[in-house]
């Protein structure tokens, strides 16, 4: 385009000035990338969980028990395919640092309702003839560099006196969904109901039950809460994105947190910008208004003054969505699975790109205006 | 033929009847043309003179559309410009007017090659017809060789050639110029002026001058005078120059 050089040879007049804007938007939209990250790892639970599943806890709470007894009942209700049922072990990997979480798992139900959860067949069938076997998700093997056949110590001091809970590593399980979490650990609910004290043997963490028709998940909700009121303890049912949109609040509005945190970036990004873009405009009313003299249409220096900040938004944000690109795989390495996996989409980035695009022209939008309506005959005499 | 009596022909190339213009100040309205009158041709150097404030670079902004009379009309080649819209009037200056500034007004980000190119990337000229184009104009004002120097490393007398050039690469109707020598000292003043002359003698262009120089104003055709917003017959011309029908 024969106007480019227009724009770009006044682009790299002020060259700190020009280091400094980009900078602010390569920094603001690496921001932005990080924050969204984050929360998509923290609701990529409840994107991914089966709308056909149900989840059901202690009313109590989540750290209470529920009789095994009840799965029975469970299973008599109509529109219920299959119930299995978890337990959380909590057990310590060489350091607390380690950590990753470790469910006990009903072998019986286990694969028929966590259908998106893949192990090998003859792996699986090795994992359940071994009362100390154990299954890791992929990503957990990668991160600890187990493999097949590996033994697995765990201290553990939530059942008992603390000690180690040794496993052996019989198979590794992947997830079909992309994303979708490969960082568990799972140990047989026999070998487990054997070495916990008497008291609560017997008792489960919670259920999670498959449904013929994900229509019927209130109505077999309902059945279950109802079933079981005014027992010795109640229930409460819920489907698995709600109980997962509920586990990851407990850390906290995580979503409205990022949203905060990115406004306020943005909205800052957005006044320093437009101050940058403001002075330089400014500092060239003549030239403007030469330009208009000579021919130059009040639209195309809006178009001069427009294509300049987009220009600016563009390379900053290219800019920091490539650190983005390249930094988060490393964060993601580092946070050593406290977070669900840090995944970067490219739905991720072109929403950031058209943020800072959107920023960009709205900052160009006012000195641009302005620069339209500049009265040539003002401006020259102001040279 | 440059008249100040309003009586000129149709075959004048600028036309201005009875040009007023008025300016508001805190209130006070200043006139600042009263009912001017004047009529330039083909090829015709007129210099304005006259005291600060007495309207000459007001009537040269009239006279290059890049502002609007109170009232009166002006006429250029058959345009009459006092009624155009922004729009059509800056396409009108992009196609007649070539402006040629005290201050220079380079954009110093662009070589003096681009600053030229500049009003003919408003024109659908190719890459390369705008490159010839540019390449005579530069070579007119005697700089084809200084065409990839930023202004900064130009002197001010090359400057305002490089100016020149940008105001005459699209061959434009008449130029205006608003103090040319204005910034200059009397040498490159000089060089100007001949080169302006040259425009004139050589290449038959029409242009319209404000000066406070009697030594610039003194190489144009006619020299008119503006007091209180009246144009007066010069004291000195090259060519004839008619006020009450007298020659």
């Amino acid at each position: 385009m024969k106007f480019s050089r227009l724009i770009f040879a006044n682009l790299f007049r002020k060259k700190v000035r020009l280091i400094l804007t980009v900078g602010s938007f390569a920094v603001a939209l690496f921001l932005f990338t990080f924050l969204a990250v984050v929360k998509g790892a923290f609701s990529r639970g409840t994107e991914l969980a089966g709308a056909d599943r149900l989840v059901i806890i202690n009313r109590a709470g989540l750290i209470q028990t529920i009789p095994l007894a009840y799965r029975d009942k469970i299973l008599q209700l109509p529109g219920v395919k299959a119930v299995t049922h978890n337990n959380w072990f909590g057990g310590v990997y060489q350091d607390e640092k380690n950590f990753f979480p470790q469910f006990v798992i009903d072998i019986e139900n286990q694969r028929q309702v966590m259908t998106e959860m893949r192990v090998p067949d003859d792996q699986w069938k090795n994992f359940v003839n071994d009362r100390q076997g154990a299954v890791a998700g992929a990503g957990l093997a990668k991160r600890f560099g187990w493999k097949v056949g590996d033994r697995i110590p765990l201290k553990n001091a939530l059942y008992g006196p603390t000690k180690t809970w040794e496993f052996n590593l019989d198979a590794i399980y992947s997830n079909d969904h992309p994303g979708g979490d490969e960082s568990q650990f799972w140990l047989q609910w026999k070998y487990f109901d054997e070495n916990i004290p008497s008291v609560i043997k017997g008792s489960i963490g919670w259920y999670v039950l498959k449904l013929d028709n994900p229509d019927d998940a209130v109505r077999v909700a309902k059945a279950i809460d109802t079933g079981f009121a005014n027992s010795s303890t109640e229930t409460k049912t819920e489907t698995e994105s709600a109980f997962q949109a509920g586990f990851a609040k407990q850390l906290g509005n995580i979503e409205f947190l990022i949203l905060t945190i990115g406004s306020v970036v943005f909205f800052t990004l957005l006044l320093v910008t437009g101050n940058t873009m403001a002075i330089s405009v400014r500092e060239r009313t003549g030239e403007l208004a030469v330009l208009k003299a000579i021919g130059f249409t009040d639209r195309f220096v809006l178009f001069f003054v427009l294509a300049e900040a987009l220009v600016i938004a563009l390379i900053g944000g290219l800019l920091g969505l490539g650190l983005a690109v390249l930094a988060i795989p490393v964060v993601g390495a580092g946070l050593n699975g406290l977070l669900p996996p840090l995944l970067l989409s490219v739905a991720t980035l072109s929403l950031g790109l058209g943020i800072a695009l959107l920023v960009g022209a709205a900052s160009g939008l006012l000195p641009g205006v302005g620069a339209m309506r500049l009265r040539v005959v003002d401006a020259l005499r102001r040279v | 033929m440059i008249r100040v009596d309003g009586n000129g022909g149709t075959s004048s190339l600028v036309k201005v009847r009875g040009l007023n213009k008025t300016y508001s100040r805190g209130g006070e309205k200043i006139q600042v043309l009263q009912g001017l009158n004047l009529d330039v041709d083909k090829g015709d150097f007129v210099a304005f003179m006259g005291p600060s404030g007495s309207g000459k670079t007001t009537l040269l902004n009239l006279l290059g559309g890049l502002d609007v009379p109170s009232a009166g009309s002006i006429t250029v080649d058959g345009d009459e410009i006092t009624h155009m819209s922004g729009s059509k009037l800056t396409h009108w200056r992009a196609r007649h007017v070539g402006f040629i500034f005290q201050m220079y007004n380079l954009i110093p980000v662009l070589t003096a090659f681009q600053n030229v190119e500049l009003p003919l990337l408003l024109t659908k000229l190719s890459k390369s017809e705008r490159r010839r184009h540019v390449e005579t104009a530069l070579s007119v004002v005697g700089l084809a060789d200084r065409m990839n120097h930023y202004p900064r490393q130009l002197s001010g007398g090359q400057e305002q050639r490089v100016t020149i050039a940008r105001a005459i690469v699209s061959d434009p109707t008449f130029l205006l110029c608003d103090e040319p020598t204005g910034d200059l000292d009397r040498k490159s003043a000089d060089e100007v002026m001949a080169l302006i002359d040259e425009l004139v003698g050589k290449y038959n262009k029409t242009i319209l001058m404000v000066t406070h120089d009697p030594v610039v104003a003194a190489r144009a055709h006619m020299t008119l005078h503006l007091e209180k917003g009246v144009l007066i017959e010069g004291s000195k011309s090259k060519q004839p120059v008619m006020a009450g029908g007298a020659a």
